[in-house]
């Protein structure tokens, strides 16, 4: 790569952080500089550039989760300034970009806060009961081989759009943290009206859309009060009409359940 | 040694069909007894820990990252390549075969082609099944583009997300196999050591990464489907985690390395714009579909806007120099061609390394509206990395470390030359050759995960005693042992440079002079200066915190580690292939055109290398590759 160094000019920023050395012990604030920071900068490289400050005074780096940094693995994952990913529509904390931020601002920095989100250490936490929940019934039960050619169910382009624009959710929790009950409607609604919308998955619908409610609710999620605040935070702009099609199918699932053509996991 | 890749003989259209009748299988009451651990969890090594699992195997999966469907193939944008010929237009399985040999610049096998290729059709069948949401058209049916080498259009694609798309559905198959039971998933655990019993991989030793625990875990079979090295360019487009410690490992412990200097250089990726960067970002190639690449003819043009620049004064020299091809020029064509032109002084952006990628014309012609639906989401992710609007002026685009077509040498059943360990899609060597084309990382992963392993692990583990090694077993122990000791040795330096540090400086030495040109001189310095960063690297690394704790500090420090050990053996590699091929160029071997000059008669041969120790040279061993079907010739793409 070329050695070209920006030449726009510099900034620095107070960071107030979460520091949590485990699940069990006691987390406080801490606070910390960043300096020599440029536009170009993204949210993640000013952290890199305080942890390498950090670890040169021997001291513990900042722990935060991240991956691909382009904005679609979903492992970045912090609260900036009180919100998940830090406020710029459509986009992952690795993307957001320090030109956002204005020389000497104070940032505060805090892992997602959900009951069925355990912290790991200072940024990074256990989400684990995401994967829970499509364990539970968050794919269509085909075999590998034995399946019909791609074009043998023509599925209309609207069906396929619906399905591509729920299915866009990178499973970030952000949903999560961002929800005042802890809810993960967003992202259970997503994958339910995924395949709720297209031929391959509306055979299992009701037993996908109970069994999936049943794991909410066993790994600690609490429930939707319409506040919205998922899809305001969502890098991906999940929509929340998803969660009124999960409703929609559970509904449809309990008739179901009524009319005896289908039995509900656990009964 | 003169390796056998074990292919099948006879006419190739029937080999496929042939050797999966001629192996043996595995009686379904007994394929629980058998433990299967696979390490790594994107397209290859889920669709794999999947079908295992529902074959009846007891399989274990493990991945470093927090939840499977993080693994790097969820970054993959552009789409998977069939040979479906749904648009009519002169596509066959025979042709995807031929595309994909030429493509790699015949180094690679022709029957694991052809097979990647037969298969590539049930792989879209699969994924549709599964409720993977391609693009359709009004009708409701599969629509199809084009990608770079290759004249029809055979490319299923997700909006720009199909990777994540099929890797979701190789993760919802996977978490159906975990809830019944039959997979059982170990994520934030990372693969530090192979276990080889009598010559056999039998376990791997691994790091809890949140209690910093170090196991073993025992197995009849191990599977590493683990990903590329290309990090060891420290700026690439791979996620941070990605690194060459679970295959580099296995090649410490016997497995051969397979071509390690065929490495694809990825022609449009955003340019770099600081040194405290810490990744490159591709931008899919789907974009030279409806994007023109060109650069000013003038040097004194190159810093005006170019908005500016009048069509006269333009350069669009991938149409120039490649009437037939254009704009979708295989990858390394199209990379060196960016470097060309760079080189010449008429690069454009910071440092004038850059070319734009222009979709002026192409929104002329069909409106916003219509590159927006198409590319929306890489509009949006270029804006916002460079604060600038594709619209309304054109990308900046430059090359960047993108795909290791080099990996641990298999056979054709996937299987190393250690037996009981099978390699699978970018960590295995196999199909790509010196140069992979655009779409066919997913195709080869998904194939490898769906569609080969479930046969061929059978005809290893038939011969085999199920259990026959526990955890007891002093190679177990043994294997602990040297764990923690590297592990309680990178914390004990506490020098005064970081790990980032170090991987920085060897990046760099390694895109300078194991990049996209290479020469003897280059090479040659680059072989006499790593052992020197990696002799620094012993003494003076500072990794803070401790060992039984989650410390990422100490992980990235181990993955740094094994580039410093890596990087040589893909510089020797790249000296002794005394050619250029694909990938590979070698300035000493070029036409008068810049094209990249192949030594058929002296280099058709994978390059399988084995270990012997960390500063020793290792010894190459060789597979001649045959072309029956397919003629070797000079490639074009004029």
């Amino acid at each position: 790569m070329s050695a070209q160094t920006s030449e726009h000019k510099t900034m620095s920023v107070k960071l107030i952080v979460w520091r949590q050395k485990g699940p069990n012990e006691p987390g406080r604030f801490e606070t910390h500089v960043a300096k020599g920071i440029t536009e170009h900068h993204s949210f993640l490289e000013m952290l890199d550039v305080v942890n390498e400050d950090l670890i040169k005074q021997g001291k513990d780096p900042i722990a935060f989760d991240h991956d691909c940094r382009e904005g679609i693995c979903g492992t970045c994952s912090a609260v900036v300034n009180g919100v998940p990913h830090g406020g710029q529509k459509r986009t992952t904390l690795c993307q957001l970009h320090m030109r956002k931020f204005k020389d000497g601002d104070a940032i505060y920095l805090e892992p997602w806060r959900a009951r069925a989100f355990p912290i790991i250490r200072d940024l990074v936490v256990n989400r684990g009961a995401l994967d829970k929940l499509i364990q539970a019934a968050g794919y269509v039960s085909c075999h590998t081989g034995g399946v019909p050619d791609a074009n043998a169910i023509p599925i209309s382009k609207p069906d396929s759009d619906y399905a591509m624009d729920a299915a866009e959710c990178i499973g970030c929790g952000a949903c999560v943290a961002a929800c005042p009950n802890g809810a993960a409607m967003l992202f259970a609604g997503a994958k339910v009206a995924q395949f709720a919308a297209l031929p391959q998955g509306q055979v299992e619908a009701p037993e996908r859309v109970a069994a999936m409610i049943q794991a909410m609710q066993e790994c600690g999620f609490g429930n939707c009060t319409n506040h919205y605040e998922c899809q305001a935070v969502c890098p991906k702009d999940v929509d929340v009409k998803f969660i009124a099609r999960l409703n929609r199918e559970f509904h449809k699932a309990l008739f179901k359940a009524k009319a005896g053509t289908f039995t509900p996991i656990g009964e | 040694m003169i390796l056998d890749g074990k292919a099948p003989t006879g006419p190739i259209e029937q080999s496929w069909d042939k050797h999966r009748f001629d192996m043996k299988l595995v009686n379904p009451p007994n394929k629980r007894k058998f433990k299967i651990l696979v390490v790594g969890t994107g397209l290859a090594g889920a669709s794999a820990a999947a079908s295992l699992g529902e074959l009846g195997y007891n399989v274990e999966s493990f991945c470093y990252q927090d939840s499977p469907r993080r693994a790097h193939s969820i970054a993959a944008q552009g789409g998977i390549n069939a040979a479906k010929n749904y648009p009519n237009d002169g596509d066959s399985i025979w042709r995807l075969f031929y595309d994909t040999i030429k493509g790699g610049d015949f180094r690679s096998r022709e029957a694991d082609v052809w097979r990647l290729s037969q298969v590539s059709n049930n792989i879209i069948d699969q994924c549709v099944a599964q409720g993977v949401p391609f693009a359709r058209d009004y009708a409701g049916y599969l629509d199809t583009r084009s990608f770079g080498g290759a004249q029809v259009s055979r490319t299923f694609y997700a909006r720009g997300q199909t990777g994540q798309q099929l890797l979701l559905g190789a993760y919802s198959a996977l978490s159906r196999q975990i809830k019944a039971g039959s997979v059982k998933l170990f994520p934030r655990t990372e693969m530090l050591d192979l276990v080889v019993v009598d010559g056999e991989a039998k376990g791997i030793t691994v790091r809890d990464l949140v209690t910093g625990e170090i196991r073993v875990h025992t197995g009849d079979a191990v599977v590493l489907a683990s990903g590329g090295y290309m990090n060891v360019f420290y700026l690439s487009t791979n996620a941070m985690g990605c690194s060459v410690t679970a295959i580099w490992k296995a090649h410490k412990k016997g497995a051969f390395f397979g071509n390690p200097c065929f490495t694809q250089i990825h022609p449009t990726c955003i340019p770099q714009a600081g040194d405290y960067q810490s990744k490159l970002t591709l931008m899919s190639e789907s974009l030279r579909n409806d994007g023109r690449i060109w650069v000013p003819k003038k040097k004194e043009d190159c810093g005006k806007p170019a908005n500016q620049i009048p069509e006269e004064d333009r350069d669009y020299y991938l149409e120039r120099k490649y009437p037939t091809f254009g704009n979708l020029a295989p990858r390394d064509i199209s990379s060196r061609a960016a470097k060309e032109q760079c080189d010449e002084g008429r690069g454009v952006g910071p440092g004038g390394r850059g070319v734009y990628l222009d979709f002026r014309d192409s929104i002329k012609r069909f409106g916003e509206n219509v590159i927006r639906e198409r590319y929306g989401n890489l509009f949006e992710m270029y804006e916002r990395i460079t604060d600038e609007n594709g619209y309304k002026v054109p990308m900046r685009i430059y090359p960047a470390p993108h795909y290791a077509m080099g990996g641990l040498w298999v056979d054709y059943n996937l299987m190393s030359n250690l037996p009981g360990l099978f390699v699978l899609g970018e960590a295995n060597f196999s199909v790509h050759g010196a140069n992979r084309l655009g779409a066919s990382a997913l195709m080869q992963g998904l194939a490898d995960g769906y569609f080969v392993i479930p046969y061929t692990i059978a005809d290893y583990l038939k011969d085999t005693k199920p259990g026959k090694v526990k955890a007891d077993h002093p190679e177990c122990a043994k294997s602990i042992d040297d764990v923690r000791g590297s592990t309680k040795k990178l914390l004990s330096i506490n020098g005064n440079r970081t790990p980032f540090e170090f991987i920085r400086e060897l990046g760099i030495l390694m895109w300078n002079n194991c990049g996209m040109a290479r020469s003897k001189e280059s090479l040659t310095e680059a072989i006499a200066k790593i052992p020197a960063i990696r002799e620094e690297f012993r003494k003076n690394v500072k990794v803070s915190g401790t060992g039984a704790e989650f410390n990422q500090q100490l992980e990235n420090a181990g993955r740094t580690a094994d580039f410093l050990e890596f990087a040589e053996l893909i510089c020797r590699d790249a000296l002794h292939r005394d050619e250029s091929c694909g990938g590979h160029f070698r300035v000493e071997h070029q036409y008068a055109d810049g094209e990249a000059k192949r030594n058929d008669a002296d280099f058709a041969y994978a390059a399988a290398w084995e270990f012997k120790g960390v500063d020793k040279e290792p010894e190459l061993h060789k597979e001649p590759l045959k072309f029956e079907n397919i003629h070797l010739a000079v490639r074009s793409y004029k």
